[in-house]
């Protein structure tokens, strides 16, 4: 074998057991679920193998499937505004930050390492009847009786919100980071009030920043399964639960299929979606 | 004025990110029998109280297994994709990029899914080995990531040399590409293992009957109400996943400093 051949092959061999890793752990067992999702669960013994369009009429036109398809779109969103309200200020602060760069990286980084289980309770602790915020409140005698925080919409949209945070700072602060902070200078000079500068120059050129982040946000809401188990109460679930439901519960996985489809297909238009208008290229910066 | 307003409201963003798990830390030292305030006193007592609840080692054990196994396959899975990805001009190179890193585009109920139906269609059940796959597919796209973003970092021009000089192609690879590439790899391979530790959402489809790691098995406490055990395993969990890897990133700096390569920013 020539020299040249062996160079051209090399990349291949190194690359082969990544791609056929994902090929047989991701790639095929989607294309299995797709055509399990056209079987029919029977009472007794296997599945029974066809074409059945019963679990897909039922995923598209059920009406609690569908409220809680809109309602876990709901929540995703509001989770993702205030991401966005909360995030985009400290990316700023960190990014313009002229002091420890150790501290503001360790700032950006810290809360990746610290377990999502772990955060996710820790508002147990905070918001639960004897939690420090009740504790607090009945100490200073602002209420009798401990106020009840917990198991309901709020108290997810707060856990989603404390976990997918360090998402979007770290979106942001990455495109913020990669702006020249002459353009704002030049804005100025120009004639600009500082606010007029960040409105017109700054905030323009970070838009793809925020809106990796708002998508990673979303996505990420939208699926999680363990903190509306965990905050939320029983009419609180979301689309991911119904999928363990129909899975793990029901045992019904042709269902699960379906069901789990339907949810990729409606997170995967908007990944497609954002890919169309701003490149995946944008997503991955922040994690590299 | 504005500098000022934005700093205040920075402070108050990254209380409301760390205090409350500040406040998982503190009340895992509570003395009280209940896992709440008031606090009543300083005591190492949950602690203990883990050491000797079997159910939380024996979860331990398992996510320790799982974490080295799942970082050093996906490590090395990704060490190479990456090394081919970097140092090669192929064809498709951003459509394979997009394939490796298909995982984190998928949500994650959708890939447990997937893989827990597939798996048991050709015969294997929720087990450990199922547990494995799944996690080492779940880390490989950030260990491909971060390796990708290190290797660029490494001049080739040292390779190079090498190889004029008279090394065979394994030589170079063994004797200057890879010592110069170990931050990169012990960077990988910390992510992977931390990543697994963590993960909870596919964990809970994968693993078998009466099988918890560390974050199910806290979940499956959490049923009951929250405790101040819960609190200390998750004090452990959070000594373990942020001390290991400011431990790692000490070492790796110290690593790169010895074989006189900069930092790649």
């Amino acid at each position: 074998m020539s020299v040249e051949a062996r160079e051209r092959r090399q990349p291949w061999i190194l690359l082969s057991p990544a791609l056929g890793a994902v090929a047989l752990l991701l790639l095929l067992p989607l294309v299995f679920i797709v055509v399990y999702s056209f079987w029919l669960r029977s009472a007794v013994g296997p599945d029974t193998v066809g074409f059945h369009l019963d679990n897909w009429q039922r995923a598209l036109t059920d009406p609690f499937y569908r409220y809680i398809l809109l309602n876990t779109l709901k929540i995703a969103a509001i989770t993702t505004v205030l991401c966005a309200i909360l995030g985009y200020p400290a990316a700023y602060f960190v990014a313009r930050s002229k002091g420890n760069k150790v501290i503001l990286l360790l700032l950006l980084m810290l809360p990746f390492w610290i377990s999502y289980i772990i955060r996710t309770m820790s508002w147990i602790n905070i918001l639960g009847s004897s939690g420090a915020l009740n504790t607090a409140l009945m100490t200073l005698g602002i209420i009798s009786e401990p106020f009840r925080m917990l198991y309901n919409e709020g108290a997810v949209i707060l856990g989603l919100v404390h976990f997918l945070l360090p998402f979007m700072v770290l979106n942001v602060f990455v495109s913020l980071d990669g702006i020249d902070t002459s353009f704002e200078d030049a804005a100025c000079s120009l004639g600009a009030t500082r606010w007029q500068a960040f409105t017109q120059v700054t905030l323009p050129l970070s838009l793809p920043g925020l809106a990796a982040g708002g998508l990673l946000c979303f996505v990420l809401a939208a699926g999680s399964y363990v903190t509306p188990v965990v905050l939320g109460g029983p009419r609180d679930a979301m689309f991911a639960n119904l999928v363990y439901e129909a899975i793990i519960t029901q045992l019904n996985w042709p269902m699960g299929s379906a069901l789990s489809l339907l949810l990729l297909f409606v997170l995967g238009g908007l990944v497609a979606l954002y890919n169309r208008f701003l490149g995946l290229s944008q997503l991955t910066r922040g994690l590299g | 004025m504005g500098w000022n307003l934005i700093r205040v409201y920075a402070v108050l963003v990254y209380l409301f990110m760390f205090l409350p798990v500040a406040v998982v830390v503190l009340l895992s030292f509570n003395a009280s029998q209940f896992g709440a305030f008031p606090m009543a006193g300083f005591s190492l007592r949950w602690f203990v109280a883990l050491w000797e609840n079997d159910a939380v080692m024996r979860a331990f054990r398992t996510s320790l297994a799982l974490g080295f196994l799942c970082a050093i396959i996906s490590t090395t899975l990704g060490v190479l994709a990456s090394l081919a990805l970097v140092r090669y001009r192929i064809p498709g190179r951003n459509l394979l990029t997009t394939v490796l890193i298909a995982p984190i585009l998928v949500p994650e109920v959708v890939m447990a899914v997937a893989l827990l139906l597939f798996l048991n269609f050709v015969g294997i059940g929720r087990s450990f080995i199922m547990l494995l796959a799944g996690h080492v597919i779940f880390t490989l796209p950030f260990v491909i990531l971060v390796v990708q973003a290190r290797l660029v970092g490494i001049r080739r021009d040292v390779e190079e040399a090498a190889l004029s000089l008279g090394a065979s192609p394994r030589q170079t690879f063994f004797a200057v590409t890879l010592p110069l590439l170990m931050p990169a790899v012990a960077a990988g391979a910390l992510f992977a293992f931390t990543i697994s530790f963590d993960n909870i959402t596919g964990t809970l489809f994968w693993k078998p009957g009466g099988v918890e790691t560390v974050p199910t098995q806290i979940f499956a406490m959490l049923r009951h109400s929250i405790s101040p055990e819960i609190n200390a395993l998750g004090t452990v969990m959070i000594v373990l996943t942020v001390g290991l890897p400011l431990l790692g990133a000490a070492l790796a700096r110290r690593l790169a400093m010895k074989s006189g390569v900069s930092e790649p920013r």
